[in-house]
Order: C-alpha cells, then sequence, then structure tokens
C-alpha cells in the first residue's frame, strides 16, 4: 500500500515536471506560434546548470559547487532563457521555419557537447549524486514522495498562475493578434520580434525549470536523457492536452506520461524477456496512436484555447 | 502635416513609384486616385512603411519618417487601414479594437506580476474608450462577436475602430468604399466627416470617384507611378489628361 502510493506520488511528481516544460511550450507555440522544436536542448542547459551549482565537488568533471537547490533551479532558469536569447534573437525576424531548424541544430549540438566535454559534463557518463530536496526524508519513501511531489506541485501553481496572469492580460493579446496577422499588428504598432522574443524567452526559462527538476528529482543526468524523443514527449504532451490553454497544456502532460508509464508496464508484462528491447519502441506507437485518437474526437486538444484572451475584459 | 519628397520605389527593373512629390495639408481630407496599376498601393505602403522606399522622403510634421519601421508609425500618429480588412479574425470585436491602444502598460511581461492593479485600471478605462469608438461606428450589437462573423462593410469600420484607438492624426484609408454595400458605405462616409470636423487628416485612395468629390478637397492624380494631376475633385476629373489616363491613353 506504502508502495503504491508512493509510486503515485512519483508518478505526479514527474508528469508536473513535464507539465511545466509543456507549459514553456505553449507559452511558445500556443500563445506565440513559435515551432521550437529544440526543447530538450533547453532543458538540458537547466539540468546541467542546475546541477553544476548544487552537485558535490568531484575530481572527474567541472562544476560542484554544492550550493542550494533553490539557486540552482533560478540559475538554471536564467541560464536556459540566456540560450533562448541568443538563439532568438538571431532567428526570429527570419520566417517561422528557420527557427524550427535552429533550434533543433542547437538541441542536437547541446547533446554533442554534453557527450563529449567530459571535463565540463561527465562525458557520457553525465552527472551523478545531484542533490534530491528533501534527502534527509529519504529513509521514509512515502514521507520522501510526498514532499517531493508537494515541491513539484507547488513551482508548477506558481508557474501555471504567472502563465495564466500573462497570457490572459494585453501582452498575450499582441502574441495572439501577431499570430494571426503580423503586417496588421505591426500596423497598430506592436513590434513583431519584441513581443516573440520574450514569449521564447520565458518559455525556454520555464523548460530549463523543468529540466533543473528532473535532474534534481532523478539525482543523475546524462546526454542521452536529452534526444529528440523528449521533445517529441513534451510536443504531444502540447498538442493532446489543447494548445493555446494552460490548463491543457498540464492535463496533457499528466495523460500523456499516464499513457506512456502505463504502456511501458504493459509492454514489460505481456512481452517475453527477448522482446522488450524491441517492445519499447511500442511506447511511441501507443502515444501515437493516442494522439491520433484525441485529435479525431477533438481537434483542438482536450482543452481547447479560450475565444477571448484578457481577462479583464469578461 | 504629410510632405512626399521625390520618392521612389522600384521592384526589379520596374520604377512602381517614380519621383513621387506631394503635400497632405492637415485637417484636410487628400484623395489619391488613377487606373490601376499606377502605383497607388504601392505609394501608400511607402507611406504606411510596409515597404521602404528606394529613394525620397516622406516627412510627417516636420521628421522624416523613411527609414522608420511599420510598427513604429502609429506612435508618430501615421495609421493605415488595408485595401482588403485584416482583421484578428478568431479575437472578438472588442479585443481587435483594444489591442490597438499605445502604450499599454499590460504589453510588459513584468507589468503584468508586479502591478496588476496598474494594468487592470488602465485595461478597464481602454475598454470604456474602446466601447465608445465601437458605438460610435456602429458596430456595439457584434462586441462580442469573433471578427471573423463580420461582413465585409463591417470589417472596414472595425478597421477604422482599430485604428482610432490610437488617437492618430493622420488616417491613410486603403479603398474605403471596395466591397461595402451602399448603406454601409454611407455610415462610412459620415463618420468620415464626423472625424474629420474633429480634426482629423485622412488620405484615401479610392476607385469610387463619388466618394473621393463628395470628401476630399484635395485630389492627386497617379498614373505609371508619377502624379499626373493635383487639384480639386472639379478640376481634376474635368482634364482631359486625367481622362485620357483612365482611357488607357497613357501605357
Amino acid at each position: 500500500m506504502i508502495g503504491l502510493a508512493s509510486y503515485l506520488c512519483f508518478f505526479v511528481t514527474l508528469a508536473l515536471i513535464y507539465g511545466v516544460a509543456t507549459l514553456g511550450l505553449n507559452l511558445q507555440w500556443g500563445s506565440a506560434g513559435l515551432f521550437n522544436v529544440g526543447v530538450a536542448g533547453f532543458a538540458a542547459v537547466g539540468a546541467y546548470v542546475s546541477a553544476w551549482i548544487t552537485a558535490t565537488p568531484v575530481d572527474t568533471h567541472w562544476g560542484g559547487f554544492a550550493l542550494p537547490i533553490p539557486l540552482g533551479w533560478l540559475a538554471a532558469m536564467a541560464a536556459s532563457a540566456l540560450a533562448a536569447f541568443v538563439v532568438g534573437a538571431a532567428t526570429l525576424r527570419l520566417r517561422a521555419d528557420y527557427l524550427a531548424i535552429t533550434t533543433f541544430g542547437a538541441a542536437i549540438s547541446l547533446e554533442l557537447v554534453a557527450l563529449n566535454a567530459d571535463r565540463l559534463t561527465g562525458g557520457p557518463f553525465g552527472i551523478a549524486f545531484i542533490p534530491r530536496p528533501f534527502a534527509a526524508l529519504s529513509d521514509q519513501p512515502l514521507a520522501f514522495s510526498a514532499a517531493n511531489m508537494l515541491l513539484v506541485a507547488a513551482v508548477a501553481g506558481v508557474v501555471f498562475v504567472a502563465l495564466e496572469r500573462l497570457t490572459r492580460s494585453p501582452w498575450g493579446r499582441v502574441l495572439r493578434a501577431l499570430r494571426e496577422d503580423e503586417a496588421a499588428a505591426a500596423s497598430l504598432g506592436k513590434s513583431p520580434a519584441k513581443f516573440r522574443l520574450q514569449a521564447f524567452v520565458i518559455g525556454a526559462a520555464l523548460i530549463g525549470l523543468a529540466g533543473a527538476m528532473q535532474a534534481q528529482f532523478f539525482g543523475f543526468i546524462a546526454p542521452d536523457n536529452y534526444l529528440p524523443v523528449f521533445t517529441f514527449q513534451i510536443w504531444v504532451m502540447l498538442v493532446l492536452g489543447g494548445s493555446g490553454n494552460n490548463k491543457g497544456a498540464l492535463l496533457g502532460a499528466v495523460v500523456v506520461w499516464g499513457v506512456w508509464t502505463a504502456s511501458g508496464s504493459l509492454f514489460n508484462l505481456l512481452l517475453a524477456p527477448e522482446w522488450q528491447a524491441r517492445g519499447a519502441a511500442l511506447r511511441v506507437v501507443a502515444i501515437g496512436v493516442v494522439l491520433a485518437s484525441v485529435l479525431l474526437w477533438r481537434p483542438r486538444g482536450l482543452i481547447g484555447e479560450r475565444a477571448t484572451v484578457s481577462r479583464h475584459v469578461e | 502635416m504629410l510632405d512626399l519628397i521625390g520618392v521612389s520605389r522600384s521592384f526589379g527593373g520596374a520604377r512602381a513609384v517614380d519621383g513621387v512629390s506631394l503635400n497632405v495639408a492637415g485637417g484636410a481630407i487628400t484623395g489619391l486616385i488613377g487606373p490601376n496599376g499606377a502605383g497607388k498601393t504601392t505609394l501608400f505602403n511607402l507611406i504606411a512603411g510596409s515597404l521602404p522606399p528606394s529613394a525620397g522622403r516622406i516627412v510627417l510634421q516636420g521628421v522624416d519618417i523613411a527609414g522608420t519601421p511599420a510598427h513604429r508609425r502609429l506612435a508618430a500618429g501615421l495609421a493605415r487601414t488595408f485595401q482588403i480588412p485584416r482583421p484578428f479574425a478568431a479575437m472578438t470585436v472588442l479585443e481587435n479594437v483594444l489591442l490597438a491602444a499605445q502604450q499599454q502598460r499590460g504589453e510588459t511581461p513584468f507589468s503584468n506580476w508586479l502591478q496588476p492593479g496598474a494594468v487592470a485600471r488602465q485595461e478597464r478605462r481602454n475598454v470604456d474608450k474602446a466601447r465608445e469608438i465601437i458605438e460610435f461606428l456602429a458596430l456595439t450589437r457584434l462586441t462580442a462577436a469573433p471578427a471573423a462573423t463580420l461582413s465585409g462593410g463591417q470589417r472596414k469600420l472595425l478597421e477604422l475602430a482599430r485604428v482610432l484607438m490610437a488617437d492618430p492624426k493622420l488616417i491613410l484609408l486603403d479603398e474605403p468604399a471596395a466591397g461595402v454595400n451602399p448603406t454601409l458605405l454611407e455610415t462610412i462616409i459620415d463618420r468620415i466627416r464626423d472625424l474629420h470636423a474633429r480634426g482629423l487628416t485622412f488620405l484615401i485612395v479610392e476607385h469610387n470617384l463619388d466618394l473621393i468629390a463628395r470628401l476630399c478637397s484635395q485630389v492627386h492624380v497617379m498614373a505609371a507611378g508619377r502624379v499626373l494631376v493635383s487639384g480639386t475633385p472639379e478640376q481634376v476629373t474635368a482634364d482631359p489628361r486625367v481622362v485620357e489616363a483612365y482611357l488607357g491613353g497613357v501605357a
């Protein structure tokens, strides 16, 4: 019973961490229409920065400042935001597809750097012994998982409220207008590049925060956490939940993470041991089937976008 | 109010606008007419900033704005509407108009977190102002409707409402009569007169010579990228060169 309860806490914690990344992507895509295909890269920046700042010193690689975890998370957000500023300032004036190519390339490059810059990142072995929040409780599994879940839920809650404030405001209205008709919005005095860059940077900061929380929660990171399949997962969460709606983004993260873990357990149960490695690929198929079914039934996702933007208008 | 001095724009080898100099007097309604392909729309886009000129100066109230990007021209007092209206189709009429307000605190991300009260107060004032403008343009019934549901003429009115929200000094109207039914056209003409009486300046590109004759005090006729004739509506419509341009004498 305690095992099940703490597993449930573990599940919710991870789902909400993905939820924070999905909220970040929702700001970029759902609000601003920015096609970021490098979600994994921004998560990796956040994860490595927080790991360097909070982990204890080791001889094998750089970092290990053993500073408090909140400092690591703030630095993770700042670093991902800076990465997004550099990528965005260079490409957001161009057509939308250039951003997709650039973000994808940046994410792949970052993964390769993480893999090969051993002295900096620990190379393929990654960084271990990243301190977990509430480590003092780790001998009581349920209390430990529950405390972690509450912490992540509190962070996700703050992010959700902050984003609702932000997107249902005159700022969110400008993004919506830019998405619908850039020339018309520009003729009404709105600078397309400025607003897009702001949305891209804030969204990336949240993806970086999610990367840092995941690193802290696992206690260990390695480059193969940040392959393109990570980006794919976050995208599916957003599209299935309802792009353009923050509640939809969180719901999508929980549902997709549920399907991902449940299908994993199911295939482990059903398949003979020699087939299990190949069976893992079926999880991606399961996600695809669920996504396609939901979109047939509700084309705008589980919870779609609202017609009124500003909360001051209703 | 607005002076164009030797403004040109080429596309490849073709000179769509070729050394145009003209003046739009403050407080007046000025017309810009000419046959298809005369360069009116290109000139309009140069003034509005959606195209940079190849040469020449565009001076608004003493300031050369030729290099100013489109999104900064409204703050300088220069507003434009589109020939084919471009409403934000999925947004309501009210929010279409609200968007156009300038200097909104709520357009800065941090203000929404740190000064939500100030943002809300300004937004309430803007909502009141937007509702007045919507009423002035006879769209009250459609305030909460998505802009996609508006007819062609109503979309023209919505575009006018949007730019009024920004308190411009000069409004560029691109074919306000095109695709508008006769009843709604009278509304549009009435509203332009009202706004003119309040001191607003207009530059109107139009094919409908009746509308031009009724509204404008000064008309510039363009043909083949140049200003052919300038004068009152009576003068230019009586000018044989204008008749010839319209009937195809000038290629």
